[in-house]
């Protein structure tokens, strides 16, 4: 037989029927739904007098637009957001969707509560109206975003007719150096192969960077694939995977006998040692610096050692489009990036708002005060990230350091809920999108990752993690 | 879904790459559970002042862009959130056709548009048009020269002609999936409910391999 991909792999077996146009009629294992892309869809369902084909394999919470302070959380004071999300509610019981609400352990992002429930388990194609949806892609699913049309169509179907995508392997060869994380490797890859460098593409990470993270820092890695264009990123499955869902609290995934012949599936997806991939890139991981976005899309990023460039001096951009984002950033050329003071930090997001992540933070920063010129606000990603990190006492080492410490949701990774920079405030941001007014109108976003978010927010400005202390 | 045969309009142009989804149409807009009544709110952030007027220095606030039903801009359009919405404001302002150009990246070709907003575009009768770098250049300088410049876009014949003195035309690739889509306007759920026993089917074998 020829030898095949991980995506090929999961591809073929999910293929129900080749359309007589030549598209491919895919199945759909899971289905995660949240109330800002799934309104229309449903109200679609209902106008057609379809159903949904298989509501036990959807699974619904409410994230984006969820107030994540103690008093506002459960009676949310924008009516219109107030609206979507009690229709989410009505359509989840209407058409039996499982619905993680509010009031549920289990609410949280939909990329973050995926995994720890165990719906997320390799070999799957998970879909989602969502394009972070590729964070799944860490457990070696095809998991992708869609639009609101496309979540109709599996809503009713549990299939989506698609062209298949080609293949890029990026393999990250040696390791990575200290405070280095895998946040700083996919900002490094996104800023090499530029944000539509991977369009058409599902991409492969491997490599033995790859191969020594947890399953926490390869969800982010996943996460931030539809940020350099791939609709999809995936890892192959391997022990550091299946320790993560043989844990225990993880209702949906297989257990016992299940689990192990399970396991035994899982051991035959990764990609054939001759199997050829359309395009292929290797980064040296051991070269990799903490990465610093200073522009308007996760592209346009330096090493923290670096100073912002000046038009002309970046690859893939246009004089025009440096200037446009230079402006909007209120940054001049030449600028040590160590020297940009921030207003506000921002820890959240389904990039970087796990357990994982809150633990090294807290390391970091524990016995420490903020700076008095920064806002921290601390988003855990779901309530059980947030019921975890209670047990450990991490919220009392953010409270400690002056930080505002929330409830689960997307909070100012998109600002849809009151969590919102103002006009000209700087951010440093775990999340995973420095796009003009994302995180709130004339706001100010940088990417980096936890690590260098928690030196930041400690000195209230850059610093190169791995010379401070 | 309405078909898409041939189209002509005002063209209009915006000079950005990598224009995202965020832009297109802002958080706040996302709240809605209607399909309808995005089309003002179109690049809210940059088409509206502060105090809530048409911003005079955007593009598309420029008076020879009044009416514009033909969208032309750089590489990398709908970048970012997967946001059906972004199509649904760029149909409902009065677009059909939206130009950007692909580029050639050592050796890579880097499509004009963002894989999920291209997706979203197909399924709501919006026909997206890659040409090469030098084409979209040209159509951005003529724009610039005979202000309320029409052109047509003919799906069937797959070009861009700009109707000038001396009309000026430029074939274009498009995946024939999509093609065929746009010019009979299908309903994919009726479609694909033909083959429920197909699904059916598939399922009886496949349930075994979900590990549940």
């Amino acid at each position: 037989m020829a030898a095949k991909t991980l995506f090929e792999k999961i591809w073929d077996k999910h293929v129900v029927q080749t359309m007589p146009d030549g598209t491919r009629l895919l199945y759909i294992d899971r289905h995660l739904v949240h109330e800002v892309t799934s309104p229309q869809a449903f109200e679609g369902l209902r106008m057609a007098g379809r159903p949904v084909r298989r509501p036990d394999l959807s699974f619904a919470t409410m994230d984006h637009n969820v107030p994540t302070t103690s008093e506002d959380r459960m009676t949310i004071r924008d009516p219109i957001s107030a609206a979507q999300v009690e229709a989410l509610r009505k359509n989840c019981k209407e058409f039996g969707i499982n619905l993680y609400d509010l009031q549920s352990d289990h609410q949280g992002i939909v990329h973050i509560i995926g995994p720890e429930m165990g719906i997320t388990v390799p070999g799957l194609t998970i879909v989602c109206g969502d394009s972070h949806t590729s964070t799944h892609g860490a457990f070696g699913t095809l998991a992708f975003g869609i639009g609101t049309s496309e979540v109709e169509h599996v809503l009713a179907t549990q299939t989506l007719r698609q062209s298949r995508p080609k293949t890029f392997k990026v393999e990250f060869t040696g390791r990575l150096g200290p405070g280095v994380t895998s946040k700083d490797m996919i900002l490094k890859l996104i800023g090499q192969i530029g944000t539509a460098g991977g369009t058409g593409y599902v991409i492969e990470y491997c490599g033995e960077a790859v191969r020594a993270l947890s399953m926490e820092a390869r969800m982010t890695i996943c996460n931030m694939s539809i940020e350099g264009g791939a609709r999809a990123g995936m890892i192959a499955p391997d022990d550091t995977t299946f320790e993560y869902i043989s844990a225990e609290d993880r209702p949906f995934a297989p257990k016992g006998k299940d689990f192990e012949k399970a396991v035994e599936y899982w051991r035959s997806l990764p990609s054939d040692p001759d199997a050829a991939f359309d395009r292929t890139l290797t980064i040296k991981a051991d070269e990799i610096a903490p990465q610093v976005t200073w522009g308007t899309n996760p592209g346009m990023v330096v090493d923290v050692a670096g100073r912002v460039p000046a038009p002309g001096e970046v690859p893939g951009h246009s004089v025009r489009d440096v200037e446009q984002a230079l402006a909007y950033m209120g940054l001049t050329p030449g600028t040590p990036m160590t020297d940009i003071k921030l207003d506000t930090v921002f820890i959240g997001s389904c990039t970087n708002a796990r357990i994982e992540d809150f633990r090294k933070i807290a390391s970091i920063i524990k016995g420490r005060k903020k700076a008095d010129s920064v806002r921290v606000i601390v988003v855990p990603g779901s309530q059980q990230v947030r019921k975890q990190a209670e047990a450990e006492g991490i919220d009392r080492v953010f409270k400690e350091a002056g930080a505002e410490w929330r409830h689960a949701g997307c909070s100012m990774c998109l600002g849809m809920n009151p969590d919102q920079l103002k006009p000209g405030e700087r951010c440093a941001s775990t999340s995973n999108r420095n796009f003009e007014g994302r995180q709130g109108k004339g706001g100010r976003t940088h990417l980096v990752s936890p690590e260098m978010a928690a030196a930041a927010l400690i000195e209230g400005h850059f610093v190169d993690i791995r010379n401070w202390s | 879904m309405e078909p898409f045969k041939s189209h002509r309009g005002i063209v209009a142009t915006l000079d950005r790459a990598n224009v995202d989804t965020d832009q297109i149409i802002p958080k706040q807009f996302l709240k809605s559970i209607k399909r309808t009544g995005f089309g003002e709110s179109l690049f809210f952030d940059w088409r509206y002042g502060d105090d809530g007027k048409p911003n005079p220095d955007f593009e598309l606030n420029h008076p020879q862009f009044a009416g514009a039903s033909i969208l032309v801009t750089r590489n990398n359009f709908g970048c970012g959130s997967s946001r059906e919405h972004a199509v649904w404001a760029v149909a409902q302002y009065g677009f059909r056709a939206v130009i950007a150009p692909w580029q050639d990246r050592n050796g890579t070709r880097v499509p004009g548009f963002a894989d999920i907003f291209r997706n979203n575009c197909v399924k709501n009768g919006l026909l997206t048009i890659e040409l090469a770098e030098p084409e979209v250049e040209e159509i951005f300088q003529m724009v610039d020269r005979f202000k309320g410049l029409q052109a047509t876009v003919d799906l069937d014949e797959q070009r861009v002609v700009l109707h000038l003195d001396e009309e000026i035309a430029f074939h274009f690739d498009i995946d024939p999936v999509v093609k065929d889509h746009l010019i009979r306007g299908l309903d994919d759920i009726a479609l694909t409910l033909e083959h429920e026993s197909d699904i059916t089917a598939f399922e009886q074998r496949h349930d075994t391999q979900l590990h549940r």
